[in-house]
């Protein structure tokens, strides 16, 4: 089968799903098979090679089973129900106004002082003009371009830069790895391409928010950051305005690559909606994101901030694979409402005197659930390997709940392990303590809360560090009483 | 300024305060004495607004106000300060922020202006002075390993920044060391004013050698049972709280 017959195919299928036939040309229909692969790849003029990888990855995902071992609940997902590839929305299928948004979000919008326009955008509404980010944007890539950093799409690194695409892409998450990991390679939409050369240390925190293309990039997402020997790069991913999404199931991959005394520094703060009151209509964020310091003295810190989604379940990884190599996560993860979260690391000692710092925050407040589930594993030729664990969990009332997993594996006798758990309530003495000096209790909470979180707040970029916590007291807010 | 009369409560079944009467001035300080479990820190803490404690009669009106109607942040923005026998920790928050918050809600609440950063710290070190106290403890979290000691004089540097028009100062001699004591005294007295009325409860006499009231009341069963100048407190010293309840129980 050619990929025009393919794409022939669908158009006609669609049309027996009684789609609108204006917009045939832009949009899968749901369901999943070689067909919707090559129609993908081909719809994204991508190149031969490319098809192919996506082909492998896809008739390995159907071997594959979904994995159960996560602590949260959600009923079965039909895969073929899934629209696999759908491009930008026109304005007349987006909601006209702000009046068909969920209250709930504006709200949030209005407290976090979000121009109009930037809501709607979030919100997922047509606007005429993108703002600002446009023509900051344009000027940003000059710079970037003068210190010879490439920062684009993953598409269009496909077009512009094969030789990396076919060298690195899916080198550090294989399509093997996991269900998720194995169909974000079959039908991955765009995402984020960096190659730092060697020694630059590149100019400016990137951010997807400058990369003119990053909206829409869909549920599929896949980044992939490449630091060469002796360079730096930091990453922030994500906005702390809830997003909006129509694609309920979010399953992104992310590859970071670091050579020799190279380093690459990776910032999340998610906001997914997390559904009404019910739960319902939150985002189910199923995340494949690894890094791998490939070359000595390199180094790879994860930092995150995760505060919405209905299902979070991801574990930012590092492989220590260079000799003196250090791997660092630090994560804030709040779950209320209904809100569920199964999230960690996984510290992969393979390299020489490697290691690494954990450093975990949960926030359980409302019904909701989390689990930390830990990996520090040390091989057999890791000697000198060090690892320090820090988890705590915050419970704020008493129908949350918070679980730890550390899983520890030893394989050689030099190895130098610290863990250190705790679980506390905010206390009716720490309340009444605040309270009785002015505060009002919800003041309190998120003084408390932002102070328990502070070692990774630290860690933030500044701008990124004072919005995250602006952005957890308004998620606690009612959380108490 | 303040006016307990008849003060009930309880904690659970148990009635703690059995009918408590007392008259607090402006300016005044007033020493409440008594036995371990009399009711001491129960009445601190129903004076603060803290939950777990049922007032099932009597009324506290602080400056015409009916005391028992306010939350505990409202009691403290209309000039009500506890200072903890037990104060708490809060890890992670600074205690510089937490104070500036703290004072930032009052002055908001009485409809001043909020200060910023620069008079904050003008006006912190300006109470430092008064109290003679370094700046060591500022830049810690609240309390968080604190030894006793700083843990109280942390407590009478927020009641000198927060300047409160009722200070009840719950045991604050406990667990402190003669040097500790005063520090803490001093403190206490470089604070006194005839705006500023306070309560010191406390166990033992020693406190009061520091600090010298206008007042002393000795607690027992939930209300006081003799008050007097001074002077009692030493009586007390000499002869126990046995002679007064025998006493009592007489009468």
């Amino acid at each position: 089968m050619t990929s025009t017959q393919a794409v022939d195919d669908i158009v006609r299928s669609e049309y027996e799903h009684g789609f609108v036939t204006e917009i045939e040309s832009d949009t899968l229909p749901p369901g999943l098979d070689e067909g919707v692969v090559r129609a993908i790849s081909a719809r994204k003029g991508e190149p031969e090679f490319m098809t192919e990888w996506r082909l492998k990855a896809y008739r390995h995902w159907l071997t594959m089973q979904t994995p159960h071992w996560a602590s949260v609940h959600y009923p079965p997902i039909d895969f073929q129900s899934i629209s696999y590839f759908s491009a930008p929305k026109r304005p007349e299928d987006m909601p006209k106004s702000l009046d068909e948004i969920d209250p709930a979000l504006l709200e949030t919008y209005e407290k976090l002082g979000i121009p109009i326009e930037e809501q709607k955008a979030l919100a997922g509404i047509a606007v005429d003009a993108v703002f600002d980010s446009v023509s900051v944007a344009t000027t940003f890539r000059a710079v970037l371009a003068d210190a010879g950093v490439i920062f684009c799409s993953i598409s269009e690194a496909v077009h512009e830069h094969p030789e990396l695409i076919k060298q690195y892409l899916g080198s550090v998450v294989p399509h093997t790895d996991n269900y998720y990991a194995g169909l974000n390679a079959a039908v991955f939409s765009d995402g984020t391409f960096v190659y730092v050369p060697k020694g630059v240390r590149c100019p400016m925190e990137l951010s997807t928010y400058f990369r003119i293309n990053a909206r829409n990039t869909g549920q599929f997402e896949r980044t992939l950051i490449i630091a060469e020997a002796g360079s730096y790069v930091s990453y922030l991913e994500g906005c702390t305005a809830p997003q909006r999404d129509e694609n309920q199931l979010h399953a992104a991959v992310v590859e970071l690559i670091a050579m020799d005394d190279a380093e690459i520094k990776y910032s999340t703060v998610q906001n997914w909606y997390p559904g009404d009151a019910q739960g319902r209509g939150g985002i189910y964020n199923f995340v494949t994101k690894r890094g791998e310091c490939r070359g000595a003295r390199s180094k790879i810190s994860w930092t995150q901030v995760e505060t919405g989604s209905a299902i979070t379940w991801k574990y930012p990884s590092c492989i220590l694979r260079g000799d003196d190599s250090v791997g660092e996560f630090y994560s804030v993860a709040v779950t209320k409402g209904r809100q569920q979260a199964d999230t960690g690391t996984k510290m992969i000692h393979l390299g020489r005197n490697t290691s690494s710092t954990i450093v975990s925050k949960g926030i359980s407040a409302g019904e909701g659930q989390q689990t930390y589930r830990g990996l520090v594993r040390i091989s057999q030729r890791a000697e000198g390997a060090r690892n320090h664990t820090q988890c705590d969990s915050l419970l704020i009332g008493d129908r949350c709940s918070a679980n730890t997993f550390p899983y520890i594996e030893v394989k050689h006798p030099s190895a130098n392990l610290e863990h250190e758990a705790t679980t506390s309530k905010i206390s009716d003495d720490q309340l009444f303590y605040c309270r009785s000096r002015g505060l009002t209790e919800e003041d309190a909470v998120s003084m408390i809360v932002n102070g328990f979180c502070k070692e990774v707040f630290n860690e933030l970029p500044m701008e990124f560090a004072v919005e995250a916590q602006k952005l957890l007291s308004i998620s606690l807010e009612g959380a108490v009483g | 300024m303040l006016s307990v009369k008849g003060l009930r409560a309880n904690v659970g079944e148990n009635e703690i305060l059995t009918g408590l009467d007392l008259e607090v001035g402006p300016g005044e300080i007033h020493a409440i004495m008594g036995p371990n479990g009399s009711g001491k820190s129960t009445f601190s803490h129903v004076l603060s607004g803290r939950e777990g404690y049922e007032v099932t009669a009597g009324s506290v009106t602080f400056e015409g106000q009916d005391l028992l109607a306010l939350e505990p942040e409202e009691r403290a923005h209309r000039g009500v300060f506890l200072a903890f026998q037990y104060p708490v920790e809060l890890p992670g928050v600074n205690n510089t922020y937490f104070l500036k918050a703290a004072l930032n809600s009052i002055r908001k609440a009485r409809g001043e202006s909020e200060l910023d950063a620069v008079s904050f710290l003008r006006l912190i070190k300006e109470k430092l002075k008064i109290l003679h106290l370094n700046d060591s403890l500022l830049k810690r979290a609240v309390n968080a390993g604190f030894s006793g000691g700083e843990k109280k004089r942390n407590e009478i540097f927020q009641m000198a920044l927060l300047e409160p028009k009722l200070a009840i100062l719950d045991e604050t001699d406990s667990g402190l060391d003669i040097d500790a004591l005063r520090v803490v005294a001093d403190g206490v007295n470089a604070l006194r004013s005839p705006e500023r009325s306070m309560i010191v409860v406390t166990h033992y006499q020693r406190l009061l050698d520091y600090i010298e009231p206008d007042r002393v009341h000795v607690l027992a069963k939930g209300r006081i049972i003799r008050s007097g100048g001074k002077e009692l407190a030493l009586e007390l010293e000499e002869k126990g709280y046995g002679w007064i309840l025998e006493q009592e129980q007489a009468a």
